[in-house]
């Protein structure tokens, strides 16, 4: 027996899950095309990582395993994860990073739905604090072949900068810690149009990606906006103040990790605000938190940092942000109320 | 004119299925063999039968009078005999039995002779008593007694007054056909209570996917020229024919759970229930029939006209079931309840008979763990975060859910419907709101009990208080008479036989006591006999001298 509604939308947690892979893709396509394949290897490893963890830990906390499986949750993780990281790490990187976020990040809370912290953003900073170096060697623009890369990521020799170099974000925090101005750093080849090499690029299929998300209603326009536009201002604030010091808002938003965190990690239902002005607080915090990380911190970009930061925060941003009941928006009229 | 309409957040859009039973006119059903007519169809106080088993009754009669002003009557749809007036199960979820009187029609269909009313001439009261013996209730599904809600109130007006036939349910038809058999009569029903409530403007919704019934509902009103009376095709959007959410879509105010509507300025009456008050007004019809769709998992799904107290079985055989029903809904595929006996009789609630098949609808899916995705908070038309509620009404946390404000949930089901892990949301607050309800019964018992074993307590307390009062008082009362005696001494004992008996006990009292004391000493020793007389000496003495009745102390 069974009560109403008898009738049901046709949807589903692996459709949402399903559609946010898809999104993905864009961006990971134009990634692979411009920077090699070693992407595509981390992605191939840290889902075989995540579906591992996944099964075991449904086996061991006695959940039924095909069914939790074929939600797709733990490969959104892990892709996240694959893209987040510099494409040549390491693979037994990769499968730290990932048991730690599906182990500990998610399934010791309780499982999907339960983890109070965005997974994938726990394995970031889990790896960036255990290998600071490691973790700063990005590709540069095609400056490998697939040979090499597939030798990086499977454990071969590693010589350092023949392949890789420093991020743009990490060449401007250097740059600025030598006392360069920002256009004199801005001059080197890291830096493309806007963003850096390639990356802006990069930052564009992910936004390209995020609309996607939005006009097929999986997440809604509050946490992207106030993201970027939160990080527009007071990038924008400190660039108009002091442009030698302070990278532009257009920098900023095209570099690092600004749009897949606007429109992949923040957007994160599980671990973020959920009421709509509680997400434009919890954007708007992230933005800030990673710009203050960006412009004076110890790491080069701040998104995972400030992410795990809101996310403690969302407990009290949602309790303190419910939206008014329906009749209960302003005061009934005189005797209105019994 | 009706310039600007607005918009309720949330609801859904499921498909509308509503062309399948309305492809044939509304159909007269034959009477069945038997008729179960309930005494208790509405909220409200259960009439009192006024038949017994063995009486001849006639089509309109009063079978059960309303008890109390909060309740309606209830009347026999034809000619026959009361054969058994008896539980027998009603069309709810429980299918638990109600008192029922069972009345086998003679077939003459003969009518009760009516008692003429000029309801032109009649004061508001006497047509809201009439609306309530004529057992006039919301047709829309809530059947709460009319005649309880045409009343302006204390301000004396209204500022609207809203007739509802958005029918916003999947599958149900019945006030869409009736809005295309019979508009004139509809509107000519919303007059009278316009009236009755003194309200400015008369609207008259409906959703546009009801372009026939909009068209002529329309012409009907053209035909009656009331300029204070409007049509209004309102965008189709589940639960937009929900009264909250229609009255919102009409005029932007927003009535908050627990308020009347009428405070606000504003009355809402299903489509048919105006049609009932037109008939019974005018024509002296009682409510006894109503239309019902049957539709869903049926080979020919239409509208019938029908004897409320036909077993729905009856309905069912005259669409024909297909075999592979599993299940029996009253009402819409979003509201409708189960419904666990097909022998069940149709009631004033009754609005569709829904048949579901495992093709039809699909039984749910597994519930997997809810991922806060929000769109539940997206789809609620009451602005709730239900997937908040869902925490708290599964964590049993109910004072948490109902500082989310778990009793403005309305139960649409929009929030199940878009759920992606298929948590069956509404069967969880249907759950807290039981739950805190039973709590509050026992809270309500053990503070009744609590209050009567404090009440016992105090009263003891009093009545101790009250003792001792009393005593101190007769106490504090008797040196106060002493000054008294000296003068009235006379006169008191000569009034006072009582008084000179107490004197002579008294002193009788005093003469045992000596003799007592006096048997106490019998063998002494002359010089303890000498001292005791000494002493008695003294004491005597003390006596003379203090004029006192010591000595009897």
């Amino acid at each position: 027996m069974y009560n109403s509604p008898y009738l049901r939308q046709n949807t589903s947690v692996r459709r949402v899950m399903v559609t946010v892979l898809v999104a993905m893709l864009p961006a990971i396509a134009l990634q692979v095309w411009l920077f090699g394949i070693g992407l595509l290897l981390q992605i191939a490893i840290a889902s075989a990582t995540a579906l591992a963890c996944e099964a075991a830990m449904l086996s061991l906390r006695r959940r039924p395993v095909a069914r939790a499986l074929g939600d797709g949750s733990a490969l959104v993780t892990a892709w996240l994860i694959a893209v987040c990281l510099p494409p040549l790490l390491p693979w037994w990187m990769i499968v730290i990073g990932t048991s730690f976020a599906i182990v500990i990040g998610k399934h010791l809370y309780g499982g999907l739905g339960q983890n109070p912290f965005n997974p994938a953003m726990l394995a970031y900073c889990v790896l960036i604090i255990s290998f600071p170096a490691l973790m700063s060697q990005w590709p540069g623009l095609q400056g490998s072949d697939a040979a090499t890369q597939l030798d990086w990521v499977l454990g071969g020799e590693r010589v350092l900068d023949a392949v890789t170099g420093a991020t743009p974000l990490d060449a401007l925090r250097t740059g600025l810690l030598g006392n360069a101005d920002v256009s004199a750093v801005m001059q080197s080849a890291a830096f493309g149009h806007l963003g850096g090499a390639g990356w802006e690029w990069v930052a564009l299929a992910w936004g390209a990606g995020g609309l996607l998300l939005l006009a097929l209603r999986i997440i809604t326009w509050h946490i992207p906006v106030a993201f970027l536009g939160a990080m527009s201002l007071v990038s924008g604030v400190a660039w108009l103040i002091d442009p030698s010091h302070h990278a532009s808002p257009a920098f900023h938003l095209l570099a690092g990790g600004t749009m897949l965190g606007a429109f992949f990690i923040a957007t994160d239902p599980v671990s973020g605000a959920t009421t709509p002005r509680g997400k434009l607080i919890f954007a708007a915090g992230i933005a800030l938190i990673a710009w203050l990380i960006r412009a004076f911190g110890a790491y080069p970009d701040g998104i995972a940092f400030a992410v795990l930061l809101l996310n403690i925060c969302v407990p009290l941003i949602d309790i303190k942000t419910q939206p008014p009941v329906f009749g209960h928006k302003v005061e009934p009229p005189e005797g209105g109320t019994r | 004119m009706l310039s600007k309409l607005f918009s309720f957040n949330g609801g859904v859009k499921p498909d509308p299925n509503k062309s399948l039973s309305t492809r044939e006119p509304i159909a007269r059903l034959a009477l069945p063999p038997q008729l179960v007519i309930p005494l208790h169809q509405h909220i409200g106080g259960t009439p009192r039968p006024l038949v017994s088993v063995g009486d001849k009754v006639l089509r309109g009669q009063r079978i059960g009078a309303a008890d109390g002003n909060v309740s309606s009557a209830v009347h026999a749809p034809t000619s026959g005999h009361v054969v058994a007036i008896e539980p027998r199960p009603m069309p709810h979820a429980s299918g638990l039995s109600s008192p029922a009187v069972v009345i086998e029609p003679d077939g003459q269909d003969i009518a009760i002779e009516r008692e003429p009313f000029d309801w032109h001439a009649a004061a508001p009261g006497e047509i809201r008593d009439f609306l309530r013996d004529a057992g006039v209730v919301g047709l829309g599904g809530a059947v709460f007694p009319s005649h309880l809600k045409l009343n302006p109130g204390k301000s004396g007006h209204t500022d609207t007054l809203v007739i509802n036939g958005a029918e916003c349910e999947p599958f149900i038809t019945c006030d869409d056909m009736l809005m295309r058999a019979e508009p004139g009569n509809i509107l000519r029903g919303a007059l009278i209570m316009q009236r009755m409530l003194a309200a400015k403007q008369v609207l008259v919704a409906l959703e546009d996917n009801k372009p026939e019934a909009a068209v002529a509902l329309k012409a009907a009103a053209q035909a009656l020229g009331h300029a204070s009376l409007e049509v209004v095709v309102v965008p189709t959007r589940y639960p937009a024919g929900g009264a909250k959410q229609l009255i919102r879509v009409l005029t932007g105010i927003e009535v908050p759970h627990g308020s009347r509507s009428t405070d606000f300025g504003v009355q809402c009456f299903n489509v048919a229930t105006a049609l009932a008050v037109w008939r019974a007004l005018e024509h002296g019809e009682p409510l006894t029939r109503r239309i019902v769709t049957v539709t869903g998992n049926v080979e020919r799904p239409r509208n019938f006209d029908v004897a409320i107290g036909t077993p729905i079985s009856h309905l069912f055989a005259a669409a024909g079931l297909k075999p592979d029903t599993d299940k029996l809904i009253m009402g819409g595929p979003m509201m409708g309840i189960p419904l666990p006996n097909i022998d069940a009789p149709v009631v004033k609630a009754t609005n569709c008979l829904l048949a579901s098949s495992p093709t039809l609808f699909a039984p749910p899916e597994p519930e997997l763990p809810c991922i806060r995705c929000g769109e539940c908070a997206r789809a609620c038309p009451a602005d709730l975060q239900p997937f908040e509620l869902y925490w708290h009404s599964r964590a049993r946390n109910f004072g948490r859910a109902q500082e989310y404000k778990l009793f403005d949930c309305i139960e649409c089901g929009c929030c199940a419907y878009v759920c992606p892990s298929h948590i069956p949301l509404v069967d969880y607050y249907r759950y807290a709101k039981s739950e805190i309800w039973a709590r509050e019964r026992d809270k309500d018992a053990a503070d009744s009990a609590r209050e009567r074993f404090e009440f016992r307590n105090w009263r003891a307390d009093r009545e101790k208080e009250e003792k001792a009062a009393k005593l101190a008082a007769r106490n504090a009362a008797k040196p106060a008479v002493k000054p008294t005696d000296g003068a009235g001494d006379a006169a008191t004992a000569a009034d006072d036989p009582k008084k000179a008996l107490i004197e002579a006990a008294m002193a009788r009292a005093r003469a045992q006591k000596e003799a007592v004391a006096a048997k106490n000493t019998d063998a002494l020793t002359p010089a303890q006999q000498a001292q005791i007389d000494v002493a008695e000496e003294r004491r005597k003495r003390a006596s003379a001298l203090s004029g006192s009745d010591a000595p009897a102390e």
